[in-house]
């Protein structure tokens, strides 16, 4: 069957104990520099004590379908290949930030070495046939990768079974990072 | 307009640059730039980031260690890490390691050490044990222990002659929990704690913030069971994690857990909601249990507690609606409030009356693998003399380990049967690991030796007489562990890289130590990888596949009742004992009961202290990996208390404990997370240690604040959360 596929992540909120394994794995498997992430955790609180309401989130780029940061790149370093990841070539960016500006999620850091860095759904490890470090570390199965347009993959059927929402939908990019609540 | 202006002359001068470059890659590549950091080869080995023994691969590429991942074939990893088992890089390449052997030069405390050879440091180290065995008998040596590697220098000591070994991880830590269990049931619980969360149907946590104290398997159990539709019930004067995932939060006052569990005892008697056939068959003392909290009403407790009586009541009817699969966890760290054995009593009736104790989503029934010991160790030369632990006369009836703190006690001279003289530390803080930190700097004045083999120059490390810096868990060897699981296996820690620097592995140190003493026939092997794959050959197992896969498998066995294995109580009675003759021939309450706690003065808060997921104490809090995620401790405060005080979300500020004792500045962190009457630190922060030069002077110690205990009278464990503090900005 030829269809395209759209990677999505699927992030349980009620299992995520907000440890950081992901994040660590994260820099572990990718390298990055000192004093960035590619992704980080939210821990949202409401309420006045001692009514109380907790939601943590992990979150990253969302590899938005309609990705501003794409259409913000004067050089075309922000691309996207196949599934619908978001990349950025290091070689073609110049460090101008005009993504970052134009990202809702705030997922992007100029790295020091003077290109823009971000999550790359470990594009690296996808090739391979492998799942991403953050879904793979972690402990409490908080973490879900794969094709969303594969009705049979573990993403289609949890976003078909579960309540679930997006992170800022008003601005119309169509994100691709879902979190079961 | 600026802006967009901004992007066409900044997009033309990349596309001259990108022109220019050879190396561009089409924009249409399929695929990131790959990060190279899987490794040439893996090795399969265990983690010691905490004291857990997750299965890790470390991947190693020109002979460095690039990530750490979880071992799918580890029963505790199962393929997943806690965020410490990420971080072993962190300590591996911790700039500031323990490089070569120190002997001290200046006066105990001062850091002032002069680098010797392998040779001069241990020659030292063996001349002074002779002296001291000689003049003092070698029981007055003590060691004191946290990490596997502990192993083969307790084997040393043994041989040596002397028993005298003492981890903070029992009185300070995990003992009442065992000693209540014990006594109930006849077995304590261990590590991993043989619960089995992830069948549980529901979870009630007094205390325990899983989440927040992150051992791998057990949160990896606790996620599972709630995917599962799992109730959740959390006891905690803090909205922990855990709370956040709760169908009830109980905000309780701190120091009053025993009259909740009462009055759950006496909700769940009344209303029958205990197992009565399971109770019938295997307990004794129903009817002593049912007077005694007779008078044990949720309004009573509510009075107490804070919390609503219908809270009380709602959420054990909860938790033994799901019986026999409920579980009151016992909890981990328990030393609080001084009756601590008689609270981890209290849990374990509570479990009792669910039935829970063999049973499926309960407490099983562990089973465990036997590997031969190496062939050829002769016999330890001596019977062992008692352990001094406790202040002369003194007995603590249900101690079945030693107290460190009383070994610590017995180093200041005449106040113990005998005088402990030397002490022989092994990976674990005790300035920060005991309470009374002054009482333990105190103590080493009178030492003849403390000799410190560590990886890190903690505060402890700082006060030795000779320093041996051992090699990482991924720079050696150690023995085979056996864990009683609820599948059988066993795993092996094997090197992934040689050690760095001047460090030596610890089967190395003590092994030539052992040669100057006259003991090498206590080390008959050559080195520990030669040791560990005799007994592995011996115990018939694959070797080669153990070597690859760092772990092998028995076959599954019953852990639960409902599946066959016996039920056993190894009591007295042979049965759960609800009421203890043991206790009552001990002449002590053989019921637990409550005692109100001590109040906060005027301005003053209970301390609390715990841990952070990316933790283990002090132990990671130099890690500069970890740290990029979690670098400094805050103090939790009531955000409405916050305002009345003044104090903003951020600022910073110092406590002061009711001696007088204040804490470097902390964050304060303002929140509606946490009761009026009691402050929170995670636990590890505020080092002083010269050469941690990442951690020094990061965030508040709160072992600094721990100026007083409260005393279990069952086991001598040393309650901590009886102090107080005030606040004042720094």
């Amino acid at each position: 069957m030829n269809r395209e596929k759209r990677y999505v992540m699927v992030v349980d909120t009620r299992l995520c104990v907000g440890c950081k394994a992901c994040v660590l794995a994260c820099k572990a498997e990718n390298n990055t520099p000192d004093g960035f992430c590619r992704d980080w955790i939210v821990e949202d609180i409401w309420g006045l004590f001692p009514n109380l309401r907790a939601e943590i989130r992990s979150e990253r780029c969302n590899h938005c379908s309609n990705a501003p940061c794409v259409d913000a790149c004067p050089t075309g370093a922000s691309h996207k290949v196949d599934g619908g990841i978001v990349l950025v070539d290091h070689d073609l960016c110049t460090g101008c930030k005009a993504c970052i500006a134009s990202c809702p999620y705030d997922a992007r850091y100029v790295h020091p070495d003077g290109y823009v860095d971000k999550c790359t759904f470990c594009a690296h490890r996808v090739a391979d046939g492998k799942t991403t470090a953050c879904v793979a570390i972690c402990p409490t199965k908080t973490l879900h990768f794969g094709d969303a347009n594969d009705p049979q993959s573990e993403v289609a059927q949890l976003l078909a079974s579960r309540r679930h929402k997006v992170l800022h939908p008003e601005t119309g990019c169509e994100p691709n990072l879902y979190f079961l609540t | 307009m600026q802006r967009r202006e901004f992007i066409k002359i900044t997009g033309m001068t990349a596309l001259g640059v990108a022109a220019a470059s050879s190396a561009v890659l089409p924009k249409d590549s399929q695929a990131a730039v790959d990060p190279g950091t899987d490794g040439d080869h893996t090795v399969a080995t265990f983690c010691e980031l905490c004291f857990w023994k997750c299965g890790v691969l470390a991947h190693v590429k020109d002979g460095k260690v690039t990530k750490i991942v979880g071992n799918p074939d580890h029963p505790l990893s199962r393929g997943a890490l806690c965020p410490r088992g990420t971080g072993g890089t962190g300590l591996l390449y911790d700039p500031d390691r323990l490089k070569k052997p120190m002997i001290r030069v200046g006066e105990r405390g001062q850091q002032k050490f002069k680098e010797v050879e392998w040779g001069e440091a241990l020659d030292y180290v063996a001349a002074k044990l002779k002296d001291i065995a000689a003049k003092h008998g070698p029981e007055s040596v003590a060691m004191f222990a946290h990490g596997f590697g502990g192993s083969f220098f307790k084997h040393l000591l043994n041989a040596y002659g002397s028993d005298n070994v003492g981890a903070p991880s029992y009185a300070q830590c995990r003992g009442a929990r065992e000693v209540g269990f014990q006594l109930t049931f006849g077995t304590a619980l261990g590590s991993p704690e043989v619960i089995d969360l992830e069948n549980s149907r529901a979870i009630a946590l007094i205390g325990s913030h899983l989440g927040e104290n992150m051992h791998n398997t057990q949160v990896q159990e606790f996620a599972k069971a709630i995917e599962r539709g799992a109730q959740l019930i959390v006891v905690d004067p803090r909205f922990s994690t855990a709370a956040g995932k709760a169908r009830h939060w109980l905000p309780i006052k701190p120091g009053t857990d025993m009259a909740l569990l009462l009055a759950w005892i006496h909700v769940m008697l009344n209303e029958g909601l205990y197992d009565r056939d399971y109770i019938e068959k295997y307990a004794v003392g129903l009817e002593q249990l049912k007077a005694h909290v007779a008078d044990k009403t949720p309004e009573w407790a509510s009075l107490e507690t804070g919390l609503e009586a219908s809270q009380i009541v709602d959420s054990i009817r909860v938790l033994a609606g799901a019986r026999p699969a409920a579980l009151l966890h016992p909890g981990r760290h328990t030393a609080w409030y001084g009756d601590d054995a008689q609270r981890a009593r209290a849990m374990a009736i509570v479990n009792a009356l669910l039935g829970s104790y063999g049973r499926r989503g309960g407490i099983y029934y562990p089973t465990k693998l036997g590997v031969p010991k190496y062939a050829g160790i002769p016999d330890y030369p001596h019977k062992f003399k008692p352990t001094p632990d406790k202040p002369k006369g003194k007995v603590y009836p249900f101690a079945d380990e030693s107290l460190a703190h009383g070994l610590r006690d017995a180093s200041i001279p005449g106040t113990a049967d005998y005088d402990i003289k030397a002490w022989l530390v092994y990976g674990t803080n005790l300035i920060q690991a005991l309470p009374e930190p002054k009482k333990t700097i105190e103590a080493i004045q009178h030492l003849d030796l403390l000799v410190a083999v560590d990886v890190l120059p903690a505060e402890i490390v700082g006060y030795a007489d000779v320093i041996l810096p051992e090699a990482t868990y991924l720079e050696r060897w150690d023995d085979v562990v056996v864990t009683p699981y609820k599948e059988q296996y066993i795993a092996i820690r094997q090197a992934a890289v040689k050690p760095l620097y001047d460090s030596k592995p610890g089967w190395w140190i003590a092994k030539e130590l052992a040669n100057r003493l006259g003991l090498g026939a206590y080390f008959p092997w050559n080195d520990a990888a030669e040791m560990v794959k005799a007994r592995l050959a011996a115990g018939k197992f694959d070797v080669d596949a153990v070597l690859k896969q760092g772990v092998a498998l028995g076959a599954r066995k019953p852990v639960f009742i409902e599946d066959g294995a016996p039920a056993v109580f190894a009591t007295p009675s042979k049965k759960i004992e609800l009421f203890s003759q043991q206790l009552a021939d001990a002449g002590l309450d053989p019921l637990p009961k409550y005692t109100p706690p001590d109040e906060p003065g005027a301005g003053q808060f209970r301390l609390l202290m715990g841990r952070t997921p990316t933790h283990t104490f002090g132990r990671t809090t130099n890690n500069r990996f970890l740290s990029e995620v979690y670098s400094d401790n805050e103090l939790w405060l009531n955000a409405q208390v916050a305002r009345e005080l003044g104090l903003e979300n951020g600022t910073q500020v110092r406590v002061v404990n009711q001696d007088g004792v204040k804490s470097n500045a902390l964050r304060l962190k303002a929140t509606q997370r946490i009761r009026h009457d009691c402050v929170f630190m995670v636990h590890g922060y505020g080092h002083s240690a010269a050469g941690l030069n990442f951690a020094k002077g990061r965030g508040a110690d709160d072992a600094a604040l721990v100026t007083r205990i409260k005393v279990d009278p069952l086991f001598g464990g040393t309650g901590m959360s009886v102090n107080f503090v005030a606040i004042e900005r720094a």
